[in-house]
């Protein structure tokens, strides 16, 4: 008896041992092996498994340093977890262990401490609350007239969360698992399980701000389903979730404004961020440089920290649906700064928008996912149906059930029509490129209610979707309880963004990036109902801790003068690249360039990527560039409300971006997600990735206004999920 | 079907708070019917840039008709002619051709013109800051299907708080009366059990700013319920103020 002891004791201790020598190793590609063949060797006595552990662990632990060395010349710099700050341990896990490990700044220190908040949309709004209930004092900006305005607020479907009170078979590992198969394994995984633990707090904090989600007639709360998941977690208000979730998000804003906790600066633009550096040289984000909208003035503003939610870079295309000043200069201003810009070519491309009909349009209007529970897209089987819809003669309605092309259904069996947004919009050009198109463009197909108002009755489905079919009618002036809608892919939503570690800070200390403007969590494609999800976690539950770990450290930093030279230095530059733009004084207006580069953007960096097409589109980028700075004319004064100012500054950055996104695009040879490059398809035309030399994020680093960006990778092993080819057939 | 047709628009122009507005109007040929009202403004500075004159000033986002940044009087409705909708939503399908359509900005003493048809709407969101929020911090919240909240409520709720914040209420108002902005919150959280609690002092409190920041009077006209773009129903008046009055009851 008593040597079985003896030998258990040495095996537990060894298994100790063995766990040390695995969390030393736990950071290199080899652990996998190195797991397995100590659990092997534990099989024999305690002794010997500590002896194989060694003996395995400790060779191979400077095998990697050895090799480094003389490739070290042309190697592309890597980012590993241990860089990108992910906790170590199992996946469900990483997060609690973090909470429980991480610094935190006292309620008295909480109070000596600024943060800077830029945008009030989902993420911003959320955080700027957060942080100032826990006691930060928060500077809160946004270009609009009152925070309540953010794009969030378009948001129409709904928000995602792994509640499972529908008893389909949700769970966190279930939401974490759909998004990232949904994004087609480009996303880090420790980022996407935080998100759907988190999914759940959001639901119960939005219900106590007095958010009305939809409900069923017992009280509780309604779900309803979503592309690319096969049960039913999202929630929903009406067709205006983003309205009712922002306005949450406002009211808790407001009443931190009340309180004076927040101060608030609305029509506020951001227009550079100050970096100053500490005592060891390293440089801090310590606050910006913001153009008051309505005076002209150029302002300075401190801050121990600077938190950016300015949202996506949509509307590099133009045409989009985005709201008219969403902007990618927040982003362009980091990057200047060292910050890294992540996958800048993962824009998702929405497949329900209403199509494009003249030259004069402003945006393109999306209309919901949700549609997609109960309409069925199509195009005509017959060739000649097609060509008579495009000439006007007949209707969708006159097209027999015999002759329509369900193709969702047609190729995609098990989610027909729920299948994720980017295999719905590459569908839909196929089918137009081949002909099918249903309007007089040729450039759209259709999503018929017929089928739902038969099954259902013409009530249940105006309860539904009235106010979206509202929205159609006025634009489009055709009844679509009548005759089918008519819909194109347009650009929606960007995954790429601003590369975050896992406290969500950028490769700038102190300088944190959260919703659409960073890169996490989505891979090379959203999911319908996630990006509310991934804004409000951001704001509300992972900012506010993460931050904190390195707050902690400036708790003796004392506020900062905004005299000192680094913020003089930074609004010069403004101030000089504004009074460049002023004396342009050229021939065309800012908006006639920016339908251009939309254009060029659409053809050459659209929905179908070549590589021959990239490096055209750059070529006809890098003209537009020069287009503009020589040739673009502002009307006004620089120092009072200038509108095409505003839009011009943003423009500059949009060309900017726009190559980056081409760059990115050209690198990566393969498709994934909303990344369609058509060398990299399948016999079916289905997306082909090249796992074996693209899975990692790319990076890439500005290294000055004319050279070409450095690329740096991020690796991305999957630990816990197995990689598949994404398969919505069966 | 659409057709193009050519207009004269009458807009307001102003240069600056304090500064002196007038009418000036200005010919658009061709104008496509289905593009929006917010687009043929477009179009009407775009030729202004091109003649090197100063482009109209007004506020527009998301052109979705949920932001609530859009705010014009078009022939002397906010948000236009048409019905339940706002300037953006609005469509050049509703004019005629050879017409003069007159463009102002909101009328209201309580939103002051910034520039042209640019309007301050500061003063709502002081109000909101005053009491329009549930006094929850985040985090430690029950879970969200712990109080069930009957459907006829919730869907009442949800009716009450699809007000978008734009102003054309209180802009419509003979009296300049935000009551309707004001009723909106109050109805939304006192309906639901979580916004019960405060209902009373949330109610005083917004309605104390309200007075404070120079709107007027409700006289129950509902002007304001006729050009809510959202359809906002004026029964949240009535409903704020037996809040208002219970409340005052309670003192």
């Amino acid at each position: 008896m008593a040597k079985k002891e003896d030998i258990l004791n040495a095996a537990k201790k060894a298994a100790e041992v063995i766990k040390e020598k695995v969390e030393q190793v736990a950071e290199r590609e080899e652990v996998k092996e190195a797991v397995e063949a100590v659990a092997a060797a534990a099989k024999k006595t305690g002794k010997a498994a500590v002896a194989a552990a060694e003996e395995l662990i400790a060779p191979k632990a400077e095998a990697p340093k050895a090799e480094a060395k003389p490739a070290a010349k042309k190697e592309t710099k890597i980012i590993t977890p241990a860089d990108a700050k992910i906790p170590a341990g199992p996946l469900e896990l990483k997060w609690t262990n973090y909470k429980n490990h991480q610094k935190l700044v006292n309620p008295a220190n909480k109070r000596r401490l600024d943060v800077i908040v830029i945008g009030t949309g989902l993420a911003g709004a959320s955080a700027a609350a957060s942080l100032a209930e826990m006691g930060f004092n928060v500077l809160n900006f946004c270009i609009q007239d009152s925070p309540r305005r953010a794009h969030s607020i378009a948001a129409q479907g709904g928000i995602n969360a792994a509640k499972n009170y529908q008893n389909d078979g949700d769970s966190v590992y279930r939401l974490f698992y759909d998004t990232i198969k949904g994004g087609d394994y480009r996303a880090r995984e420790a980022n996407v399980y935080r998100l759907a633990e988190v999914s759940n707090n959001i639901i119960d904090q939005c219900v106590a701000q007095g958010v009305p989600f939809a409900r069923e007639y017992g009280g509780l709360l309604d779900n309803r389903s979503f592309g690319g998941a096969q049960v039913s977690r999202t929630f929903y208000a009406k067709g205006q979730t983003g309205q009712q979730l922002l306005l949450g998000a406002y009211s808790a804003l407001s009443r931190q404004i009340g309180k004076g906790k927040v101060k608030m600066y609305t029509r506020y633009e951001m227009l550079d961020i100050v970096l100053i550096a500490d005592e060891n040289g390293e440089k801090r984000a310590r606050g910006i440089i913001a153009r008051n909208l309505v005076t002209g003035r150029i302002e300075r503003f401190f801050a121990h920290a600077v938190v950016v939610g300015s949202g996506g870079y949509g509307n590099t295309f133009f045409l989009s649906t985005n709201a008219m000043a969403s902007n990618g200069s927040a982003a362009m201003q980091m990057y200047r700064h060292g910050a890294y810009f992540a996958n800048p070519c993962y824009a998702q491309i929405h497949p329900t928008c209403i199509p494009k009909h003249g030259d004069f349009q402003s945006k393109l209007t999306l209309m919901s996912e949700s549609l997609r529970n109960d309409g069925r897209i199509w195009v005509p089987k017959k060739l000649e149906d097609a060509k008579r819809l495009q000439a006007g003669e007949i209707k969708g309605r006159d097209i027999p059930e015999e002759d329509r092309d369900y193709y969702l259904e047609r190729r995609y069996p098990a989610f027909g029509n729920l299948v994720p947004r980017d295999v719905a919009s590459r569908a839909a050009k196929e089918r137009c490129d081949k002909g099918y198109g249903v309007n007089n463009t040729g450039l759209a197909v259709f999503l018929d209610f017929s089928e739902a108002i038969q099954r259902l009755g013409k009530d249940v489905v105006a309860q539904k979707y009235g106010n979206l079919f509202q929205m159609y009618e006025k634009i489009v002036d055709e009844n679509p309880y009548e005759n089918p809608m008519m819909i194109f892919p347009a650009i929606h939503y960007t995954m790429g963004g601003i590369w975050v570690d896992y406290e969500l800070q950028t490769s700038v200390k102190g300088l944190f990036c959260i919703g659409e403007a960073n890169f996490s969590d989505h891979g090379a494609n959203r999911l319908g109902a996630s990006a509310l999800m991934q804004g409000l976690a951001d704001g509300y539950f992972v900012l506010p801790y993460t931050i904190q770990n390195y707050l902690s450290d400036q708790i003796g930093v004392p506020r900062m003068s905004t005299d000192l030279p680094e913020f003089a230095e930074a609004e010069k530059a403004v101030q000089d690249k504004i009074n460049k733009l002023m004396a342009i004084q050229g021939k065309r207006s800012v908006d006639s360039i920016h339908k251009e580069l939309g254009l060029v953007m659409w053809d050459f960096v659209g929905m179908g990527r070549t590589a021959e097409g990239l490096k055209e589109g750059i070529k006809k980028i890098d003209a537009i560039k020069k287009e503009f700075w020589t040739n673009v004319y502002i009307p006004g004064e620089a120092n009072s409300l200038n509108n095409e100012l505003e839009k011009a500054l943003r423009l500059a950055d949009f060309i900017e971006i726009g190559r980056l996104m081409a760059v990115d695009a050209l690198h990566r040879e393969e498709s994934c997600g909303g990344h369609f490059r058509e060398e990299y398809q399948t016999p079916e035309g289905e997306a082909l990735r090249q796992d074996d030399k693209f899975s990692y994020v790319g990076c890439w680093k500005y290294t000055g206004e004319d050279s070409e960006p450095e690329l740096i990778k991020e690796p991305l092993d999957y630990e816990f999920t197995e990689r598949k080819t994404r398969n919505y057939k069966n | 079907m659409d057709q193009y047709i050519d207009i004269k628009v009458r807009v307001w122009r102003q240069a600056g708070p304090k500064a002196q507005g007038h009418f000036e109007t200005y010919e658009l040929k061709h104008v496509f019917q289905g593009a929006s009202f917010l687009e043929m403004i477009d179009i009407l500075n775009e030729q202004l840039v091109a003649e090197h004159k100063d482009p109209v000033t007004y506020d527009h986002d998301c052109r979705e008709g949920i932001c609530g940044m859009c705010s014009m009087y078009v022939n002397g409705h906010p948000h236009g002619p048409d019905s339940a909708i706002t300037t953006c939503q609005l469509h050049m399908r509703k004019f005629k051709d050879g017409e003069t359509i007159t463009v102002e900005p909101w009328r209201s003493r309580a939103f002051p013109v910034i520039k042209d048809l640019m309007v301050d709407r500061g003063a709502y969101d002081k109000i909101m800051q005053a009491g329009g929020f549930v006094s929850v911090n985040t985090g430690g919240v029950p879970d969200a299907n712990a109080i069930p909240i009957p459907k006829p409520v919730a869907d009442e709720a949800m009716d009450a708080a699809s007000c978008i914040g734009c102003g054309a209420c209180a802009a419509a108002c003979k009296n300049g009366s935000a009551m309707l902005f004001v009723a909106a919150k109050v109805s939304q959280l006192a309906l639901l059990p979580q916004g019960k609690i405060e209902a009373a002092a949330r109610a005083k409190a917004m309605v104390a700013k309200m007075d404070e920041l120079g709107f007027g009077n409700c006289t129950n006209t509902g002007a304001c319920a006729a050009e809510c773009p959202k359809s906002v129903s004026l029964a949240n008046i009535a409903r704020l103020n037996r809040e208002f009055l219970a409340a005052k009851f309670k003192d």
